[in-house]
Formats: C-alpha cells, structure tokens, sequence
C-alpha cells in the first residue's frame, strides 16, 4: 500500500520576532486532494506554505513529504513545486525556457524536455506562446505559465499561493474552473492558499481555516460552510450570524454562542407562526439589501446583537424595502443551528 | 439648427503648444551639449586631421590622414593603446570580481538599517580628491618605503614597486564604486521570488546564480562596467603617479600636445573610438535596452 499522506505537518511552528507566524500545526494532506488553506491576511498561510516548499526553516515541529522527514532538506531536493503569487517568471527567459528550467535543472534530455514542456503549455492552453517573454502577456497567460513551469516537473505535490489573486472577477472564475480540472486530470495533491471563501468553497476537497497561525477547523466545504467549528469560522466563512448566549438562552434554551447561516433564516411578517421544529424569535427590520438574485435583511434582535436573514428573489415582490423599521418573526429549522466555540 | 460653442477649459501656454514647452524644457541642456560637449569633440576630430609644420611648429591646417597613420603604423603606439586596453579590462575584472560579492552582502543579507550605512560607506572615498588616493597609493607601493614592500620584506620578496600593476590596483580602488553602486542596485531590484523559484524547480546555488542572478543583474553589471572601462581608459594621471615607466594612452596625449595638437588629437580619438566599440558590443547584449 501506498502512504496515502502525502504531507504531514507536526507541531509546525515559525516566529518573526514577536510575532508567531504559525503556532503548532498539525496536519495531515492526503494524495491526489484539493486542500484549501482559508484564512485572513496575515493568518500565516505563506508561511506555511513556504516552510513545505523549503524556503523557510520551522522554528519547532516536522514536515513529511510522502513518509520522509524534509523538515531540514533544502527546497531543490523537495519534490515539491510552487506556483508563486506573484508568478515569479523569470523575465529574460522566454515561456519555452521558463517551463523548461525545471527540466534543465534535472538534466532531462533536450527531446524529452521540449517535448514535455510543449505538452504542459497545451495543457494550459498556451501552445503557441512558446517564443515570448513574460512581459509580453496578460496576468492571466503569465499564472498558467507559471502553472505549466511547476506541473512539468511532474511533482507529488503542487503548492498555489493565492494564484488568481492577481486577476479579475470574471478571469478568476474561469480560472478557478480550470484549476480543479487540471488537478482532476494530473491528480496531483494540491495544497491552495486563499483569502477568499468562495473560491476555498468552490474548489477544495477540504479546507483548513487558519487564523493567527493557528489551525481553526479543517472540513470539506460543506462541514466547514455549515457546521463552524469557532465564532472566527463562522464568521469568516460565510457572513457572520450568531447568537449570542443571552439570546440562544432563550431561544434554544441551551447556553454558548449559536450560529445559523443566513439563507437558513425565514423572515415572516409578525402574526404567522413558525412551522413546528423550528426556533423563533421577533426583531426590528434595521436594513434591507437587495442584491440581485437575493434580498439581505438585517434585523436587530431585542437582547441586543443582529441577524441577517436571505431571501431569494424567485418570486413574489422584490421590492421589499418597506419593511424597514418593520417588526417580523424570524425562524429556521433546528438541524441548521450549531454550536460554536468561542475561540479556541 | 442651432451649435452650441462649449468654452472649452484653456490650458496654459505649455499645455497648447507642447513644443514650446519641450524648448523650454531641454533648451538649455540641448545648447550646452551641442555648442560645448559635442563642439569640443567636434573640434578634436577636425584637429586631427591636420598637422604641424616641422620646422615652424605652427598649425597647417589641410586635411591629412597622415597622424592616423602614424598612429596605427608605430609599433610603439600600438602598443601603448594595447596596454591601455589590457589594464582597462583588467581593472573592470577586478572591480566586478570585488564589487558581485560585495553588493550582494550589502543588497541580500545586511539588514534594512544597515544598508544606507554601507551605501555611505562605499560613497565616502569618493569625496576624497582624486590627487590625495593616488598618492597615498604611491605611498603604499613604493619599493623603498612602501608600505607593502615593509610588508613583504620578512618574507624575502620584493614589493611590486611602479608600473602595470601599480596602476591596475590604483585604478581598482578608484573606480571600484562605480562598479559596486550599480551592482548593489541590480541586486535589490531582484525579486526574491526568483531566487526561490529556481531553488523549487530544482536549482542549487550556483545554478541559480548562474541562470538567474547573472542574466538579471547583467544590465547592472553592463553599467558598473561602462564606467570602470572608459575612466580607465582615459586616464594618465594615476600612471604618472604609480605608473613608473609605464605609459597609458592618455599620456601620449598630454606629451604631444604642446608641440604636436593634431597628433594629440588623433590618438585622444582613439579611447573615444574604443569606448564607442565597446558600447556597440553591449547593445548587441540587449544589457542596454532596461538600463
Ligand atoms: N519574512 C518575514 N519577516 C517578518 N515577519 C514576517 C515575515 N513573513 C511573514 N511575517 C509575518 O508573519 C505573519 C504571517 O504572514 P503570512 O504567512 O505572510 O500570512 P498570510 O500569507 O496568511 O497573509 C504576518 O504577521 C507577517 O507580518
Ligand atoms: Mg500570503
């Protein structure tokens, strides 16, 4: 049987002064998975990425690669590759040189290598770029170089800091979608840093949240999206909705902090009853917010904090603006309420 | 019909007449270049073509290439212009095999607070006069009470006293920041990222430095080179100081230009024909394009 760890990160620990970059992580990525790496800027997810990749040591702790300690093996003896956020193609190479560097490095006979470096850029989708220098192309044509650079080395696991960063909206869509059938093809492990939750959601087999260098909670989408582990998931992922613990008190009946997602929430108007099985309570309209396909309503509950509720705008009126200073009845059905630790 | 005649918003008298203002812009530096800087060398060429009269000793002024040919035929000048090539690039070699390790301490490994320091540092020598460095060199390579003959005494050998390589080490220390300032620059202009990109695609130190640091730093390095290579070549007063016997190119120039203008003028030409050549064969590098 193969290992089916691919990188196990133990105690995991970098500090910059006073500042501890990461804090003792413990994790465990699986061959062939999309692992996210979620988390604010500055949560210390290039750190650790960057200290997998080799470029920095850990102050404590070990990392595996595939069963073997590299926790003080230099990065060119890892058999890793990094696709970088800012690319980092090297200007005076043209894409061929620069997809081929990898290659060159490892001595692999010229056929091969221009062979192979010709089938990465098609897998890109940048065949006939073979001739020009980085600064001859687009944000988005210089990240698939820089993917094709790192995916013809054929590695065991690829390393993405905040790849489509740098693109926009609609170019990151398309890219997102890409990136995941690639992977799907290869059938490389990813390992994906991200600041943004629904490109963590959209793209991961797991997800790990990081905050302040610490591991908050690691999940498919799904667990992660629905069942937040900590205030700090719940609010990060998704738009933050809890109820503090005079209110769940007594609305649940149970202590702690609760959170609910917002499209979870049914607004009616005061005087219908919730369906049975479902909490409610009452509050004041404070905002409506009508954005496209849904309407946002934030309402002040009165123990103090707010929720928002999400109604979609398939039918009915859209224009639901007049119930701002209105009281309503909120209400959800208890399986989508969770608990949450207050930090860990 | 009726049009409208929108007052359009007026810009001052450089923004409606851009050329005016290019004029006013570079009037001044353009005039100085063309009357004093170009003129003069203008001036130089035309010397050369002339000659003296042998026995008056005045200007005959007919065009005559026979100061060239005078030049390219003495086995004697050739040799001098062959030396004075030789140490220019002997002194360049030095100051970039000094100046790539030196910079890259300074740009990639001294800390954030140190660096304007030892920018200052390598800056310092050059408030000091030109006259005074040379010296104090003359100082320290004299066989007799020089400081490195002193040195070497107990050990049986003799200091390397005045000549080439008097000149050669002189003219390293003179020029050196020029070579180390351009150099430091090219290295802090270099993305981290690079160096770890190579490294993760499998590179070790000297492949990297090879494949990547050298191609990125080459402009600077072009720059740092210009400098050494053409100071170098023009100079004559350090091989006067330190030089012993040893003539370079410029002091052909200085000893014939009292009694003979056109040929000093001819052979001055030649430093500027090597500089020229030696610019043609960067720009072919393309090191002259991002500069
Ligand atoms: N080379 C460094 N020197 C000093 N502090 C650093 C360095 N790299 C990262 N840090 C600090 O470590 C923390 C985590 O940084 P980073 O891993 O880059 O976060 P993220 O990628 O999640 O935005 C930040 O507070 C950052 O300021
Ligand atoms: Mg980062």
């Amino acid at each position: 049987m193969v290992n089916p760890v691919a990188i196990s990160l133990r105690g995991l620990t970098r500090r910059f002064g006073d500042v501890v970059a990461v804090n003792s992580i413990d994790l465990d990525v699986l061959h062939g998975e999309f692992l996210s790496l979620l988390g604010p800027s500055g949560s210390g997810k290039t750190t650790v990425l960057r200290m997998i990749a080799g470029f920095e040591r850990p102050d404590a702790g070990t990392i595996e690669l595939a069963g073997t300690d590299v926790t003080m093996t230099a990065p060119y003896a890892r058999d890793v590759n990094t696709v970088f956020q800012d690319y980092a193609l090297f200007p005076h190479m043209t894409v061929a040189e620069n997809v081929q560097y990898g290659l060159r490095v490892k001595k692999v006979a010229k056929a091969e290598r221009v062979e192979r470096a010709q089938a990465a850029l098609a897998s890109v989708r940048l065949a006939d770029y073979e001739d020009r220098k980085p600064a001859q192309l687009s944000g988005g044509q210089r990240q698939r170089v820089a993917l094709a650079r790192a995916l013809v080395n054929r590695p065991k696991v690829l390393l993405l800091d905040e790849p489509l960063g740098a693109l926009d909206l609609k170019l990151r869509e398309q890219m997102q979608v890409e990136l995941k059938e690639i992977q799907r093809e290869v059938g490389i492990t990813f390992v994906f840093v991200t600041h943004d939750q629904d490109e963590a959601l959209t793209m991961s087999d797991r997800i790990v949240v990081i905050n302040e260098g610490r591991i908050e909670q690691i999940g498919t989408p799904t667990e992660v999206y629905e069942h937040p582990a900590t205030a700090f998931v719940a609010g990060f992922v998704g738009i933050s909705n809890l109820l503090d613990p005079v209110t769940a008190e007594q609305v649940i009946g149970r202590p702690g902090t609760w959170s609910v997602r917002p499209e979870k929430i049914h607004v009616h108007l005061s005087g219908e009853s919730a369906p049975a099985g479902h909490h409610c309570l009452n509050g004041t309209v404070r905002e409506v917010i009508y954005v496209g396909m849904s309407t946002r309503f934030v309402v002040d509950l009165p123990a103090g904090g707010s929720l928002m509720a999400v109604r979609q705008n398939s039918e009915g009126s859209t224009d639901l603006g007049h119930l701002r200073g209105q009281s309503v009845g909120l209400s959800w059905d208890e399986r989508y309420e969770y608990q949450v630790a207050d930090r860990i | 019909m009726t049009t409208v005649e929108l007052a359009s918003p007026k810009g001052g008298f450089g923004y409606r007449h851009p050329r005016a203002r290019l004029v006013a812009l570079l009037g001044a530096p353009m005039s100085w270049l063309i009357v004093i800087y170009l003129g003069s060398l203008a001036a130089l060429f035309l010397t050369a073509f002339w000659t003296v009269d042998g026995f008056t000793g005045a200007l005959v002024r007919t065009f005559t290439l026979e100061n060239f040919v005078d030049v390219f035929t003495t086995p004697a000048y050739l040799w001098v212009m062959a030396r004075t090539v030789g140490i220019a690039v002997a002194v360049t070699i030095l100051c970039l095999l000094l100046a790539v390790p030196v910079a890259y301490f300074m740009a990639r490994i001294a800390t954030k607070r140190w660096q304007p320091l030892l920018v200052a540092m390598i800056l310092t020598p050059l408030w000091a006069s030109y006259l005074v460095k040379a010296y104090a060199w003359r100082a320290m390579l004299s066989p007799e009470s020089g400081v490195i003959a002193w040195f070497l005494a107990p050990l049986g050998i003799g200091g390397p006293g005045f000549g080439i390589f008097g000149i050669i080490v002189t003219l390293t220390y003179l020029w050196l920041p020029y070579m180390i300032l351009p150099v430091y620059a090219g290295f802090s202009r270099l993305p981290d990222s690079m160096l770890d990109a190579s490294a993760d695609l499998g590179a070790k130190g000297w492949r990297t430095f090879r494949s990547v640091v050298v191609p990125l730093i080459f402009p600077a390095i072009v720059a740092g080179s210009i400098f050494t290579f053409s100071l170098s070549l023009g100079d004559y007063i350090t091989a006067q100081i330190v030089g012993g016997k040893v003539q370079m190119l410029g002091n052909v120039v200085q000893q014939n230009y009292v009694t003979n203008l056109p040929f000093a003028a001819a052979f001055a030409v030649i430093p500027v024909l090597i500089v020229l050549i030696y610019l043609a064969a960067v720009r072919r590098t393309g090191a002259l394009d991002n500069l």
